[in-house]
């Protein structure tokens, strides 16, 4: 035991928490920088195979960077760039030879706020298929209500498949990207503050369908709400100013968190 | 205490003075637009019958209408937009979406705003240098072409203005999904951006269905009708022009009828255009 730096100690006891063998996406040594600034410091993290691990901590931490290089999306922004490595079943994403849309294909993403495409129902959920499969239409029709229903949204919009995405409410807009993003059978799904904008009880829904997302899908969601990572993650990882400060089972690190960090910031006391 | 009261009935004094000025340019300028409106319409209404869209322009004197004009001016306003539309839309899109930030984009976005405000008998006598003087004929096509130079400014910068719009987390989603940029931008962008799109493409419209400068030097005039753009084309603006300096009666009713026409297209064409805007902010 590292008696001098009790936080290290127990940080490398958490993450011994995941077996190897469950890893899906394993994070090393990532470092990230916008321009000049660092917004990731040597950041370590595993997401285990078909359970949900929540990233919390204040704003500006880091936790939506470290989703949003799991799927290489800071690639869209020229001076934004990552070191390190990310392994998605071995092989590591941040390599120059990444055929990025196959990996996005494979890593699909839902956001804070609902971003449906101006088009039908429909064709929101098969937009992403489409690209990938060529499906009949009798597959399709089957590919859709499949994704609509594991994103808990089939019996709400089954008479409305023909019309606009757009024209649903708030959180079934949301419950949509989510199908749209399962339709594609990802392996990961990152959810980045996916209720932020939804009221009470469309959070809930949305809740409900990610635990039963987690049975197919390797699940990261990055959340404020604290009761929210507590109720649907298994693994919570706690960053604070670019580093993750403590990872664990969820249950223990919101229970017994290992530093005092991370317990000023689950009781409250800043953030 | 006494200067500051004084201080504070000087600045209602300024108030009053500056607000009773504002609303005073208001109405001349309002004044100047209805007495326009006014005479286009006391006169042009007298001028309006069916044979104005069903006769040729006449020789002075006998019996005629605008039909040939009509005609012309639709044919060569709708082959300009078709070309200002495909230029415009891929320029503007080139530099809301991929040249953000280059010199380069900078260059082109500054060359658009300059030709946004070039004087349309410059690109009348441009396009006659290059498509009438070497072909040694006007016509239709050619006042197309000047037409559609007119157009492209403004659609380029509709363009641009409208895919900026367009929120970076919509781009982000159709990525997430692995699709290809050119083709979120093709899906998904100008799909939400189309309400936007179709206002700019109707101002475009709007700018160029009156001008007359530069269908003089490249459409000319044609008494006949014909529907053949290789020659010289009727259009309402040269014959608003010819007939409105000229000594007969009839032939300045028909200016008068046609003036009439273009004001009215042009008033339905923006009011079209703002309702779709108030739907795109809507929805």
């Amino acid at each position: 035991m590292n008696t001098l730096n009790p936080a290290v100690a127990e940080f490398e006891t958490s993450i011994a928490d995941v077996d190897r063998a469950d890893v899906r996406v394993d994070v090393r040594n990532l470092n990230f920088f916008y321009g000049k600034s660092q917004a990731l410091k040597n950041v370590s993290i595993p997401f285990a195979k078909n359970k949900a691990t929540a990233l919390i901590g204040p704003s500006g931490c880091g936790k939506s960077t470290l989703l949003r290089t799991l799927n290489r999306m800071y690639a869209l922004y020229p001076g934004q760039r990552a070191e390190g490595e990310i392994l998605l079943d071995g092989e590591n994403i941040l390599g120059s030879g990444v055929d990025l849309a196959r990996l996005r294909a494979r890593v699909g993403m839902v956001f804070q706020k609902p971003t449906p495409f101006p088009m039908t129902v429909y064709d929101n959920v098969a937009f992403g298929v489409r690209l990938y499969e060529n499906l009949s239409k009798a597959e399709m029709d089957a590919r859709v209500e499949e994704a609509l229903t594991r994103a808990a949204l089939w019996d709400e919009v089954k008479d409305k498949l023909k019309g606009p995405g757009l024209g649903l409410s708030g959180g079934q807009q949301q419950r949509l990207c989510v199908a749209r993003g399962v339709a594609v059978r990802p392996e990961v799904l990152l959810l980045d503050e996916p209720t932020s904008a939804l009221d009470p009880i469309s959070s809930a829904r949305l809740e409900e369908t990610v635990m039963q997302l987690k049975a197919d899908h390797t699940i990261v969601i990055v959340t404020h709400n604290l009761g929210q990572a507590a109720r649907v993650s298994d693994y919570t990882g706690f960053m604070y100013l670019g580093e993750l400060v403590e990872f664990g089972q969820t249950d223990s690190l919101f229970t017994r968190p290992a530093t005092q960090k991370t317990s000023d910031y689950i009781t409250g006391r800043f953030g | 205490m006494t200067t500051s009261v004084g201080k504070i009935a000087r600045r209602r004094a300024t108030d009053i003075v500056f607000k009773v000025f504002c609303v005073a340019v208001t109405v001349v300028a309002l004044a100047a637009l209805a007495a326009i409106l006014w005479s286009l319409l006391s006169q042009g209404l007298g001028g309006l019958n069916l044979d104005v869209f069903t006769r040729s322009t006449p020789a002075p004197g006998s019996r005629g209408g605008l039909a040939n004009a009509i005609v012309g001016s639709i044919l060569m306003c709708l082959l300009a937009m078709v070309l200002a539309l495909v230029v415009g839309i891929l320029a503007g899109t080139w530099l809301a979406e991929y040249a953000k930030g280059s010199a380069y984009g900078a260059v082109v976005r500054f060359l658009n705003d300059v030709l946004l405000s070039a004087p349309s008998i410059l690109v009348g006598l441009f396009v006659y240098e290059i498509l009438v003087a070497p072909f040694h004929g006007f016509s239709g096509l050619a006042g197309a072409v000047a037409l559609a130079l007119l157009a492209v400014p403004v659609i380029v910068r509709t363009t641009e203005d409208v895919l900026a719009l367009q929120a970076a987390t919509l781009r982000e989603a159709g990525m997430a999904l692995g699709a290809p940029y050119s083709f979120v931008v093709r899906q998904i962008i100008w799909r939400a951006a189309r309400g936007g799109l179709l206002t700019g493409a109707l101002l475009a419209f709007a700018r160029i269905s009156g001008e007359t400068a530069p269908l003089l030097f490249t459409a000319l005039n044609n008494q006949f009708f014909s529907l053949n753009l290789t020659h010289p084309t009727a259009n309402l603006p040269v014959v608003i022009f010819n007939f409105a300096l000229s000594a007969y009666d009839d032939w300045r009713r028909l200016a008068w009828a046609g003036a009439l026409l273009i004001a009215a297209t042009v008033l339905a064409v923006t009011i079209v255009a703002r309702i779709v805007a108030r739907e795109q902010r809507r929805s």
